[in-house]
């Protein structure tokens, strides 16, 4: 049950080759997988923030997507008012922006714990999805905004490449590298940020309340700041979700997003630091492949859900950390 | 002041079908402290099943024989029987685990549901409006409204009677509330827990179906309504206060009033204003107005 409790030295081993991977991935890889494993890593960040809240503090929302959702809209706004297609400028205000959704809406929800809790962040996040589908004139209604292709590092990039550069090959090239090193670097982060202080405070919140509040933890505090960080980590993967899908529809704003973003985490087994990471990605993988062979695609996904939380409530990273464990103790 | 009336009407048109929604899911939520976020799609299964049934028995026949008004409860049937089947089957072996893991099997329940009614209707909406406009309408001063409105508010009122008195005047109450109470305590005092939640998901889900009967007529069936009831039965319940079957009436108006008025003056905000309804009472009084902490 030790969440990153695995050695340090092998999990970071484990990260280096990970990364590893996935930037030769784009090499021996067609276009079009290249760019589904853009999705999920963008998804993995969501997953990881979104795991700060569910792992390591305990508290289940069932709002996420409404940081993803501000993420994604402040970039289409960036675009439609300003008239600014820089990527690093995007990634500054869906961050932005979602720092202060969460900050506010963190604010009124950490005063509550468990299913009060997830409705709250449920209702405050339909909120959003209201006005993004209402308000026409500003968000475009159901019909979204579209995001043009941006300009990385203000352009730095695109003279080596040359001009002539199709859509396509910018998202499966230049723009998968971008998104795996905003990935890096958000997992270093998390990486550190679980095992500061900080982190084993919010861990010791989620074990025993009480107990945190007597060693003198200021435990609202502690989960206000972890709510907002998790609420920016959603919020950047919603800025670096938008130009890979080219336009951004209030669906994901809808609670029925905030479902998939606690789905693949725990699929993937949210008592572990990469479960998420692993569990957002094959989860775009399953979505992908179950929307493309059938039009039933939600009762796979439903199928696959109920398996999991009846026969492996670990998920896929914390199974596999046992059956190595098992199989260790068995070998000494 | 006709306009007024009927305003009035539709908002107690609103608050009965939301009442069978949100009072089911209020009743199980006591009863199992399990939020059945599926539970919009037991209300779309009474209506797509009433829908079918109510169009295999009409035909092509160009109205509505009066007869064929007593097939409405089908739905309700169905959905009750679904729930008779899925409580033991997917939410029994999940009681003693962390309530993250009931959450999420109803969610998955939720897609699985709604691919069924996919799979079993097909994605094109199913409508049974011979029932609607068989039965004319009423004039209200110099204004015109159907009748069948009417027909919805006296069953919702009847099954709020109903529920109290099966809740408050029978022994199966009793043993409920017991139960609902002190789930141990009922279970050493010799009460099959497990039957008893069996029961109270079954009846939970009925009350569902029959919302979805009952709205069938008027609005149609399509795919995605339960996933659309199920955030407004949850306004209602955070309201009213989860778990308590009072709250879900009184919040079934308040949002019936809200939304009928909403739509009528400020269209652009009316979803924004319930849901921000539903967080300044959780912010308030947690346990919504009439919830026990």
């Amino acid at each position: 049950m030790s969440i990153g409790g695995a050695p340090s030295r092998r999990a970071a081993s484990a990260a280096v080759l990970g990364v590893v991977l996935l930037a030769v991935a784009p090499l021996v890889l067609p276009a079009d997988q290249t760019i589904l494993l853009s999705y999920g890593l963008v998804f993995a960040i969501a997953a990881l923030g979104f795991n700060l809240l569910l792992g390591y503090t305990g508290l289940l929302s069932f709002g996420h997507s409404a940081y993803f959702g501000v993420g994604a809209y402040a970039v289409a706004f960036i675009v439609k008012y300003l008239k600014i297609e820089s990527m690093e400028l995007f990634v500054v205000g869906g961050v932005l922006a979602s720092a202060v959704v969460a900050a506010l809406f963190g604010f009124l929800c950490v005063r509550y714990t468990r299913i009060f809790f997830g409705i709250l962040t449920m209702a405050l996040s339909q909120v959003l999805w209201s006005l993004a589908f209402k308000f026409f004139w500003v968000t475009g209604g159901s019909d979204g905004l579209r995001v043009p292709t941006p300009r990385l590092l203000s352009g730095l990039v695109t003279l080596a490449s040359g001009p002539a550069e199709d859509k396509m090959t910018f998202l499966a090239h230049r723009y998968y590298y971008y998104v795996l090193a905003v990935f890096a670097l958000a997992v270093a982060l998390m990486w550190v940020i679980v095992h500061s202080p900080f982190g084993k405070a919010l861990q010791a919140i989620r074990d025993n309340e009480t107990r945190a509040e007597f060693v003198g933890v200021q435990v609202r505090h502690y989960r206000w700041v972890a709510f907002v960080i998790s609420g920016v980590y959603t919020g950047l993967a919603g800025a670096l979700w938008v130009p890979l899908n080219g336009l951004t529809t209030p669906d994901i704003m809808h609670w029925t997003f905030s479902g998939k973003i606690v789905f693949f985490t725990v699929l993937g087994g949210f008592q572990t630091f990469f479960g998420p990471v692993v569990g957002a990605v094959i989860y775009n993988y399953l979505e992908t492949y179950a929307v493309g062979h059938t039009v039933y695609w939600q009762m796979v996904l439903g199928v696959v859900l109920v398996v999991l939380v009846l026969a492996l409530p670990a998920g896929i990273v914390g199974t596999a950390n046992r059956m190595v464990l098992r199989w260790r103790r068995a070998a000494a | 002041m006709d306009i007024f009336l009927i305003h009035v009407l539709n908002s107690l048109l609103y608050a009965s079908v939301l009442f069978l929604i949100a009072g089911g899911l209020s009743l199980i939520y006591g009863v199992m402290r399990i939020v059945n976020l599926a539970h919009g799609n037991l209300y779309a299964f009474g209506a797509y099943t009433t829908a079918w049934a109510v169009g295999r028995a009409i035909g092509d026949a160009p109205s509505a024989r009066p007869l064929v008004y007593a097939l409405l409860p089908v739905g309700a049937l169905a959905a009750a029987g679904l729930g008779a089947v899925l409580e033991p089957l997917l939410l029994r072996p999940l009681y003693r685990r962390a309530e993250e893991y009931q959450l999420l099997i109803t969610f998955g329940l939720l897609l699985i549901l709604e691919d069924l009614m996919r799979l079993i209707w097909g994605p094109y909406p199913l409508s049974v409006s011979a029932l609607y406009e068989g039965l004319g309408s009423l004039t209200v001063g110099e204004s015109v409204y159907p009748t069948y409105n009417l027909l919805v508010i006296v069953v919702g009122g009847v099954a709020a009677a109903g529920l109290w008195a099966f809740v408050y005047r029978t022994q199966f109450g009793v043993v409920l509330r017991a139960t609902s109470q002190n789930m141990r305590m009922a279970s050493a005092l010799g009460v099959n827990v497990n039957r008893v939640y069996v029961q109270a998901f079954t009846l939970g889900c009925f009350m569902a179906g029959l919302g979805g009967a009952i709205v069938v007529p008027q609005q149609g069936a399509v795919l995605g309504m339960g996933v659309d009831a199920l955030i407004l039965a949850f306004v209602v319940v955070v309201i009213g206060g989860l778990g308590s079957l009072e709250g879900a009436l009184i919040g079934a108006l308040m949002v019936g009033i809200v939304r009928e008025f909403g739509i009528t003056f400020f269209p652009e905000v009316e979803l924004a204003v319930l849901y921000l309804m539903a967080a300044v009472v959780l912010l308030i009084r947690p346990a919504g107005l009439l919830g026990r902490a």
